[in-house]
């Protein structure tokens, strides 16, 4: 584990003017995940904020090669050239020792790319993916993904007067992953840094691939304002909406437990998009959506042999 | 960017530089900007590893001032920045 004077020491892969958001918790995730990736890294990103505002012509944010295919593939495209990396190397014309990590948002990943990911992580390629779950197709406009939360306010489930947001809890794809039976899957947060630092340096030390999912924040589609983004990812993770924890040698094992397991409304409470279910007409949507938390968290104590 | 004609383009429209998007500046979006005080900084790093950017300056370990070419003014740092040291201040941009 690094030391952030030796991580500020190091070449960043990222170059600064990029055209992201004030406030932008994607791109610090970008910003993490490469810093805890030292040597050479291929990269591969998928359609999303991240892809769009790193690459506007005739710029590049990018120190490395860096590769954009489509939306649905970026885990496909990242395991290709892994493979052709290692056919090189069998027959010695690279020598070089290479990193792979494939990058997509949520909707490039939970929704659009599953498939792909599905076949790179069932294939057993020695590559990194990185989801950054920002809980929404924030990129065209703040449309439903599959990771949007239950009751969430998006442009294509509102919340008007009969329908209250998105009326499904949102699907758990850590857990999709680890049915993959991967060598190393995380869920992780640049809230907390040192464990991301963490789970990047073992996924990358790890021979087969790994999948790590990290919440990010975004000002405009969550509405809260632009110098909040540390303290969302916080309170996510402390009333356990997201869970810090890490799947390897077929085990899940906790890496952050809160002290005090805070009410989902400290969370919710600073974001726009979840206004209405701090209104006396929708308190039971609120609890509804504690219930869920509530079990999946419960559920995962047990998976990870945790006392409740 | 000063405009090019066809002739100094690369050919297929390649980008030839990794990382030239260092040469648009980004600090016109602020309407807040963070100043940084010498004195009180304890250099714990955090503002330079929350800042989505990275705008702020680091020299051998040391944060030396805020990169405002880059800065869009979203107040993360001030907010990360320790409660004790209390270093970096947000104040209008106009």
């Amino acid at each position: 584990m690094a030391s952030l004077k030796e991580l500020a020491a190091r070449e960043q892969k990222l170059a600064p003017g990029h055209r992201a958001c004030a406030g932008c918790i994607p791109a610090l995730t970008f910003h993490q995940v490469l810093r805890s990736a030292p040597g050479h890294v291929v990269a591969s990103c998928a359609t999303g904020c991240i892809e769009v505002v790193t690459t506007i012509y005739p710029y590049t944010a990018w120190k490395i090669p860096f590769i954009h295919n489509a939306f649905e593939n970026s885990a496909a495209t990242i395991s290709g050239v892994e493979a052709a990396y290692q056919a090189l190397k069998r027959k010695g014309k690279v020598t070089k020792d290479i990193k792979f990590i494939g990058f997509g948002g949520d909707g490039g990943t939970y929704d659009i790319g599953l498939q792909s990911l599905s076949g790179a992580m069932e294939r057993g390629h020695d590559m990194l993916y990185v989801c950054y779950d920002n809980e929404a197709y924030m990129n065209t406009g703040i449309q439903r993904s599959s990771a949007t939360p239950f009751a969430a306010d998006t442009k294509t489930a509102p919340v008007g007067k009969v329908r209250k947001g998105k009326k499904q809890y949102p699907k758990n794809l850590t857990e999709i992953i680890i049915a993959h039976d991967v060598a190393y899957a995380a869920q992780a947060s640049p809230s907390f840094w040192r464990d991301l630092n963490k789970k990047v340096e073992k996924a990358l030390s790890i021979e087969g691939p790994a999948f790590i999912n990290v919440l990010a924040p975004c000002p405009p589609g969550w509405r809260f304002p632009t110098e909040m983004g540390i303290e969302m990812g916080k309170l996510a993770v402390d009333t356990c909406f997201w869970p810090l924890y890490e799947f390897e040698n077929h085990k899940r094992k906790l890496t952050y437990k809160p002290k005090e397991k805070l009410p989902l409304s400290e969370w919710t409470k600073h974001q726009g998009r979840f206004r209405h279910l701090h209104q006396e007409e929708n308190k039971h949507l609120l609890e509804l959506a504690q219930q869920e938390v509530d079990r999946r968290w419960k559920e995962l104590l047990f998976l990870c042999g945790e006392p409740a | 960017m000063s405009e090019k004609s066809w002739k100094e383009v690369p050919i297929g429209g390649l980008i030839v530089e990794p990382g030239n998007s260092k040469n648009y500046k980004t600090g016109s979006w602020r309407s807040f900007k963070p100043v940084w005080y010498e004195d009180r900084c304890i250099q714990c790093l955090a503002c330079w590893n929350s800042c989505p950017e990275p705008s702020i300056f680091v020299v051998e370990g040391k944060v030396t001032g805020i990169d405002y070419d880059f800065c869009k003014g979203c107040g993360i740092c001030a907010e990360v920045c320790p409660e004790k040291a209390h270093a970096i201040e947000m104040e209008p941009e106009f």
